[in-house]
């Protein structure tokens, strides 16, 4: 189908310097008609001129009238002289409204950040992240003083909603998970094993390295992701919806009526899950331990209760809970720190996974080597 | 342009308007008033395709509300809050729908992009995102979009609702100068009287008690000789007052 518009480059010296629009200049058909005079816009030199004569336009929309003024302008600062010339009324009012008529400005240029300015940014913005991060620990503190000398005015209605959530909720993932760790390490050891005839050391490995490791480490990566990222992702968005600022405005303090409740929360099903996991892992070690190792249900829980003392159960136990406050407090802070919108969120939810996950993995090492070097 | 018949609309169960029928002249600024919970924004979500009606129908140029053959949307739209893409600059956000439906070149789309947003004032806005703005230039950037593939029909949802009374006119004065200039037809819906008094040139109100329209015409026209108190309360800016 022929398109509705007509365009005609100059033929001629009489009508030197001008392009003939006419017809219906429609966005629909704008991409043919950009080519064209693109192509005629691009054979003129500084200097000379090109004006869009219009008196054959019968209508033009303003997608198409966006890219005639776009055009005009690019000319002008090339040194081109361009006009619109012989609009009727209605054309030249569209021409007025999308700019066509209008002195051409000149276009400042946007240089791109240097390597220097992107360094400087991301050191204020590490910065600022910094000093964040810095008020929310402090605040913890005042609002966890106040809470010891006033225990009631916590808000312990969220408690057990929390825990609901963050524990009862997760306990099927948690079992699942660490009894698919407790049957993973298991069989990758039993080769071994039963090289040396050592198959019931495989309760030792189980249960010790469950209990004291992998049981709350585990568990504690299953809440972040959880609880972890719906806490940042529910705390980013009453931050940008107004509603912390709502909460103070009516004599709510953030850290006691939001963060000090999860954070309580976490810190007590953090244990239970624990053991959840220490139970779940050993079993899973078990089913490989009686299937490939040949050994009987009845051995391998005796040794596992000989081998696992109860500091190793202890010890674990201590790890989720310092776990668990890592998991509330990093995604809290990153929560009431959101700003931006709906991008804002995503963006400190991924974030508080993300750092939590790392803290969690330094906070291991570190308790590791603290009670490596104490000798417990 | 737009015909509605017989149209019947609620939500979770609950009728806010039964067998509503009226027509939106091509080339006229017609609003959707009432009061809170009447149904405004429902009617616009099925004038628009987004619900389906319980009854009855809409057309616009005789088709039911939606794309084109091609698939294009045939008409603008704008979302109470804006309804911007957060994760889009405002530059992305004016573009999207031309890059979707044109085969227009990059420098092409960014032409208009700018010619968009400068029409809306937000030249200075183009890489700013959208939670960078204030609630008045989101509503602006978010016309500035329905804008972009040039409809000839724009659904405004509570243009005005939370802007300052400058924006607010301005945001007035722009839909006159659509209207007047362009030829848009714009379906608004709103219960700022200042607005409807400025803009609307026929509206029509409803009410959710009756469930159906309560008045039609001229805004002008019903706030200063509608015989229905429901009417005169709301076009005068009164409380209600009980009816036997």
């Amino acid at each position: 189908m022929a398109p509705a518009f007509t365009i005609a480059p100059p033929l001629g010296p009489a009508d030197q310097g001008q392009i003939r629009l006419g017809g219906r200049l429609a966005l629909a058909e704008a991409a043919p008609l950009w080519a064209e005079l693109r192509r005629l816009g691009d054979g003129v030199s500084r200097g000379q001129g090109l004006d869009f004569e219009m008196s054959g336009v019968e209508s033009v929309d303003g997608g198409v009238m966006a890219l005639l003024a776009c055009l005009r302008a690019e000319l002008h600062r090339r040194g081109v002289r361009s006009e619109f010339l012989a609009a009727d009324a209605h054309v030249q009012r569209i021409i007025h409204l999308y700019g066509g008529d209008l002195s051409v400005a000149r276009l400042r240029r946007r240089r791109p950040l240097g390597l220097l300015d992107q360094l400087g940014r991301a050191t204020l913005a590490g910065l600022r992240e910094a000093q964040l991060v810095l008020a929310f620990l402090g605040q913890m503190v005042v609002a966890g003083a106040r809470l010891l000398r006033a225990p009631r005015s916590a808000n312990w209605r969220e408690v057990p909603a929390t825990m609901e959530r963050s524990g009862a909720d997760a306990v099927p993932i948690v079992v699942a998970i660490n009894f698919l760790v407790g049957v993973a390490m298991a069989f990758q050891s039993a080769a071994q094993l039963k090289r040396y005839g050592a198959n019931l050391l495989v309760a030792d490995l189980i249960g010790i390295s469950i209990t004291r490791e992998l049981g709350p480490l585990m568990t504690a990566i299953v809440v972040c992701g959880r609880s972890g990222a719906a806490m940042a992702a529910e705390l980013g968005f009453m931050q940008v919806n107004g509603e912390v600022d709502a909460l103070r405005t009516m004599g709510f303090g953030p850290m006691r009526y939001l963060v000090l409740p999860r954070t309580l929360a976490l810190a007590a099903v953090a244990p239970l899950l624990a053991i959840l996991a220490d139970l779940a892992g050993v079993a899973g070690g078990l089913v490989v331990g009686v299937t490939s190792l040949d050994l009987t249900t009845r051995a391998y829980l005796d040794r596992t209760a000989r081998v696992v003392a109860l500091w190793d159960v202890s010890s674990g136990l201590l790890k989720s809970v310092v776990f668990a406050l890592l998991i509330s407090l990093v995604a809290c802070q990153q929560g009431l720190a959101t700003s931006g919108g709906a991008e804002g969120v995503g963006r400190r939810t991924t974030s508080a996974v993300v750092v939590t996950l790392f803290a969690l993995i330094l906070a291991d090492a570190v308790m590791a080597g603290l009670l490596r070097v104490a000798g417990l | 342009m737009v015909k509605v018949v017989d149209l019947t609309i609620g939500r979770g169960g609950v009728v806010f308007q039964e067998a509503a029928s009226f027509e939106v002249d091509r080339g006229s600024i017609f609003v959707v008033l009432g009061g809170s919970g009447c149904g405004k924004s429902t009617m616009l979500r099925v004038l628009i395709g987004l619900d389906q009606p319980l009854g009855g129908s809409v057309t616009i140029d005789g088709l039911p509300p939606g794309r084109g053959p091609s698939g294009r949307p045939t008409f603008g739209v704008t979302f109470q809050s804006g309804a911007l893409l957060g994760s889009l600059t405002v530059g992305e956000n004016v573009a999207l729908p031309l890059r979707a439906w044109t085969s227009l070149p990059p420098d092409a789309v960014g032409a208009i992009v700018a010619a968009k947003l400068r029409l809306v004032g937000l030249q200075r806005a183009e890489d700013l995102l959208p939670g960078e703005l204030s609630g008045g230039m989101r509503k602006r950037a978010a016309i500035a979009r329905a804008m972009a593939l040039e409809p000839a029909l724009l659904f405004l949802d509570e243009p005005s609702a939370g802007l300052d009374p400058n924006t607010a006119a301005e945001l007035d004065d722009l839909i006159l100068d659509l209207n007047g200039q362009l030829g848009l037809t714009f379906v608004v819906v709103t219960h700022d009287l200042q607005s409807v008094f400025k803009v609307g040139q026929r509206c029509v109100m409803l009410d959710l008690e009756s469930k159906s329209i309560i008045a039609r015409g001229d805004p002008r026209d019903l706030r200063d000789a509608s015989q229905d108190p429901r009417v005169r309360s709301f076009f005068n800016r009164a409380p209600r007052t009980a009816t036997t």
